[in-house]
């Protein structure tokens, strides 16, 4: 028996004003995947995860969450209450490129504030949640720190944190790496790794192509605004059949040595 | 200049200047903090992607910002009872005035600090599960207090300094006792100077305080 998908999105399409970035996308997750999805910058593959979120409102199509549509259609117009998008959210973890760490609050504050604000749990129950998701990611002598104190890689692995708290059952990665450092991108994609291996359901974004090969079951390379070529991290990184897809790989290993 | 200054007759009338010190702050207080929360619903309207909302509350900020406080104050006496048929006690009219007058300096503060925060908060905020007023309340509104500090310090001292306009609808606050003591004694030296006095040793514990408080909450960044 075939799993039904945790997400599913129908007949995707996002547009900026005249700009047509996603031009009819269906796509569906299977609990325990791992989608790499990469492509050039202006590609719209992170639009496209932003979707998923609602952090960008789809222009057109549907957008699936365990069975349950999300948005009410009236007379051919979508709309989507508030209140959904909330659980929506609360249940699809986002990691940012920029980390949005809140730099008013302490990094335990951070982790907790979600399960404080949002769940309504006690503060003595939210911190013990909240150390055990710091100690995953290797920071639990920095609960006190605040965020601007941090390295780039020490605040995605927080914001990792702040993401795993709600226990999500899906985690959205949008660019973790790449406004770090070179030197601190392992110790964030390690954790990554880590989350993997617990077998969570998982969409990343991301340029990092090694990763994307040993991270993902799925990888999709993404142009124009669609799914150009989609299969297992073999397929589309290792021997890809399109010439677009082969062209984007070829300049991404010009300088590999 | 061979005057001789008395201050008895300010120690004799501390009781009237007491009284009117009492109304400033009656008049002050109240209108700050009913013009800090009317600011912040006219800034949530200036960013509306509304028309109607945003030109409106544009419409308005700028009525208050491009007039003279003691027009607004005189108006609100005398013509605006004429445009809404009932007669404001002095009181009300400059508590009204001040209190609108505020709500369109501190919709501009606000304004301007939500504007500056990064995107990405309230993203960040949404995307663990927040609606927009809790994002607001918990993330956006801290810092955004917190940069705009001096903003709103600087504004709660001129509504105090404001507040002595009203004196010309003859609300009895501080200005009017001192100019009616003035004019009774004929000691305007004394009781001036006393006034002024008065003024700054109400105003400065705060400018004291924001300025520490600033200090506090610099720590986290």
């Amino acid at each position: 028996m075939t799993q039904h998908p945790i997400l599913e999105i129908k007949g995707l399409h996002k547009r900026f004003a005249d700009h047509h970035v996603l031009r009819g996308i269906d796509f569906s997750v299977a609990p325990g995947e791992r989608v790499a999805i990469i492509g050039g910058s202006g590609s719209g593959k992170s639009t496209f995860l932003r979707c998923m979120n609602f952090m960008e409102t789809p222009s057109e199509g549907e957008v699936w969450l365990d069975g349950t549509r999300i948005g009410t259609e009236r007379n051919g117009r979508v709309t989507y209450p508030e209140k959904q998008l909330c659980s929506v959210r609360e249940r699809l973890g986002m990691v940012f490129q920029q980390f949005n760490l809140f730099p008013h609050m302490t990094v335990i504050q951070n982790v907790m504030e979600g399960l404080v604000t949002v769940k309504g749990m006690p503060k003595a129950e939210a911190r013990r949640i909240a150390e055990a998701e710091l100690a995953k990611v290797g920071l639990s002598e920095k609960h006190d720190a605040w965020p601007g104190r941090l390295s780039g890689g020490q605040q995605q692995r927080v914001a990792i944190a702040r993401a795993l708290s709600m226990q999500p059952e899906v985690l959205l990665f949008d660019e973790p790496t790449s406004s770090l450092d070179p030197e601190l991108v392992g110790e964030v994609l390690r954790v990554i790794n880590t989350l993997a291996g617990e077998g969570r359901t998982m969409l990343l974004v991301t340029h990092e192509l090694g990763f994307a090969y040993h991270f993902a079951t799925k990888v999709i390379f993404l142009a124009d605004g669609v799914f150009h070529e989609v299969g297992t991290p073999d397929e589309v990184l290792k021997n890809p059949q399109k010439p677009r897809t082969q062209d984007f790989l070829r300049r991404f290993g010009e300088f590999a040595f | 200049m061979n005057y001789t200054p008395d201050f008895s007759v300010v120690w004799a009338n501390w009781p009237v200047l007491l009284r009117g010190l009492v109304v400033t702050i009656e008049i002050w207080l109240p209108s700050i903090a009913m013009g800090l929360a009317g600011g912040f619903l006219i800034a949530q309207a200036r960013l509306s992607r509304r028309r109607w909302l945003s030109g409106g509350s544009l419409v308005y900020v700028e009525l208050f910002r491009d007039t003279p406080v003691l027009i607004q104050l005189i108006w609100f006496y005398y013509a605006f009872p004429i445009l809404v048929g009932v007669q404001l006690s002095p009181f009300a009219a400059a508590l009204l005035g001040l209190t609108l007058n505020t709500s369109a300096y501190a919709s501009e503060i606000f304004r301007g600090g939500i504007k500056s925060i990064h995107r990405g908060q309230m993203e960040g905020a949404l995307a663990i599960g927040m609606s927009r007023a809790q994002a607001m309340r918990r993330v956006i509104l801290p810092q955004v207090v917190k940069r705009m500090l001096p903003a709103f310090t600087n504004r709660t001292i001129e509504v105090a300094k404001m507040s002595s306009l009203a004196s010309v609808i003859s609300v009895h606050e501080l200005m009017y006792q001192g100019r009616l003591l003035s004019s009774t004694y004929y000691r305007p030296f004394e009781i001036l100077t006393a006034v002024a006095f008065i003024y700054l040793v109400l105003i400065y514990p705060g400018t004291f305080l924001a300025g520490r408080l600033e200090k506090h909450l610099a720590r986290s960044s």
